[in-house]
């Protein structure tokens, strides 16, 4: 995306258009990616509603996969997940490994 | 036509925004602001105004009261002094960063410590770099005339920033004067209806105020700040002449006065620039050519043209009345200095610092600085650059 100069931007940074965070996009802040393991997943929607950003798609009331552009690599949503029978469906992993 | 009256620099600027009738005021008391804000208080109290007034815990709070009131969409009012200034520190820059037209009378008092409520420029001299404009007032007049001028510069839509009007505490905030008021029609009709620009209230056209910016974005935001600040002058120039003609008054960037033919000068600042001027009067009588400067709007600085007024002197004096501690000279000077820089050739420059902490400012003072402008522009020398005035060894 190109970025705007000077003469371009909303004077006093007021954001004028709602929903533009989808525009924001922070997947480049990540050191640990989280890693989605279908056969553990119970679809109790946990990772969906304790992701503080928009990260996790859900369509039709199931997950779908990540939507890394917004993953911040917080680790939330591993350390939330219930998996199925002591295995999680969430892992995270080192980024560059 | 207005009418003639006798009232005190509060009494005027308090009627000056009775007049204006701002939607929202957030104050808190400091001397000698107080009697300011207590009088419009009585406004809003008897019906005078429409105003909402917010009685605020701190000056933090009614600087950040008045933030969220103008992104909500009001024209909005405080008024401080000195400490009250220093504890709003953090939101001026909201205010300005965000390019929230707020006007605020500021009754200039010294910073503690040592504890002193009497007039000096330390508290607004304080506050110059946080983006705001700042009209500087020598007398009740022009205190109240700067009022009613801040609001059409602050909200012109070129603009859109805060403003400061500057008025020396006690001297000119508890002095009576006899002065000239505008009607009220006039007032209101100069003002005009306030447009807000993106109000939070405008439920149809939701947006967010106060958005983290990073590197990639924040020098961008800056510039274009920095870039309304130049175009400041100008509007301060059009305001002024449509404020002559309702009220015959004259305004500019700053005031000359026997200055064009002048050989030494002084630039003071506020309610000493009077003074001066007797005693240039006594000088111009002796045949020494003296003249003055009088700084008006002091943010943003007109440089240039500053410099062109005082470039042909021989010699100049800045009083400042505050100190830039650590700094080269005093504030005044500092910019005065950088005004003259360009020119090849330029005044010598000395620089004063008097009457801080309300130490009067006497008509000796003046000449003093004057016969030693006159001795270097004879002689080229000079013996010191920076000096306090006034003060007991």
């Amino acid at each position: 995306m190109k970025l705007k100069g000077w003469k371009e931007v909303t004077p006093g940074a007021v954001v004028t258009k709602a929903g533009s965070a989808e525009e924001f996009k922070t997947g480049s802040w990540r050191s640990f990616r989280p890693v989605w393991l279908e056969e553990n997943c119970i679809q109790c929607m946990f990772c969906w509603i304790f992701c503080p950003d928009m990260a996790i798609e859900a369509k039709n009331g199931k997950r779908g996969v990540f939507k890394y552009d917004y993953c911040k690599g917080c680790g939330i949503c591993a350390l939330e997940c219930p998996g199925k029978k002591g295995k999680k469906a969430i892992v995270m992993e080192e980024e560059g490994k | 036509m207005g009418k003639v009256v006798a009232v005190t620099g509060n009494e005027a600027v308090a009627e000056a925004l009775r007049q204006v009738n701002p939607d929202v005021c957030a104050a808190y008391p400091i001397t000698p602001q107080t009697d300011m804000m207590q009088r419009f208080g009585s406004f809003v109290n008897n019906g005078k105004v429409k105003t909402e007034i917010i009685l605020t815990e701190s000056e933090h709070s009614s600087m950040s009261a008045c933030v969220g009131a103008s992104a909500a969409g009001g024209r909005v009012i405080t008024a401080t002094s000195s400490q009250g200034l220093a504890l709003m520190f953090e939101i001026l820059f909201i205010a300005s960063g965000t390019r929230l037209p707020i006007i605020m009378p500021v009754v200039n008092r010294a910073l503690s410590a040592p504890l002193n409520i009497h007039g000096d420029h330390s508290d607004a001299m304080g506050a110059r770099d946080a983006g705001w404009i700042q009209l500087w007032s020598e007398n009740t007049q022009e205190a109240y005339d700067n009022t009613i001028q801040a609001f059409r510069i602050a909200e012109h839509p070129d603009i859109r920033l805060p403003a400061m009007v500057c008025l020396d505490g006690f001297i000119i905030s508890h002095s009576i004067e006899r002065i000239e008021y505008l009607d009220d029609n006039e007032v209101s009709n100069f003002v005009g209806e306030y447009k807000p620009v993106n109000p939070m209230l405008d439920i149809e056209h939701p947006v967010s105020y106060g958005p983290l910016i990073l590197p990639d974005y924040y020098m961008e935001f800056r510039k274009a700040h920095d870039a309304v600040m130049s175009k400041v002058s100008k509007v301060v120039l059009d305001v002024a002449k449509d404020f002559e003609k309702i009220s015959g008054r004259k305004y500019g960037l700053f005031e000359t006065y026997r200055l064009e033919d002048a050989d030494i000068g002084i630039v003071i600042l506020n309610s000493a620039a009077g003074t001066t001027k007797d005693v240039i009067d006594e000088f111009r009588e002796k045949g020494i050519k003296a003249g003055l400067l009088k700084p008006r709007l002091y943010r943003p600085f007109p440089y240039k043209e500053i410099g062109e007024a005082l470039k042909h002197l021989k010699a100049v004096c800045v009083l400042d009345r505050a100190d830039a501690f650590g700094a080269s000279h005093g504030p005044l000077y500092i910019d005065i200095a950088s005004s003259l820089y360009p020119y090849e050739k330029r005044p010598i420059l000395i620089n004063k610092i008097y009457g801080l902490g309300g130490r009067d400012y006497m008509p000796g003072h003046a000449e003093l600085v004057l016969n030693e402008l006159v001795e270097i522009a004879k002689t080229g020398k000079i013996n010191v650059v920076k000096e306090y005035i006034g003060v007991r060894e």
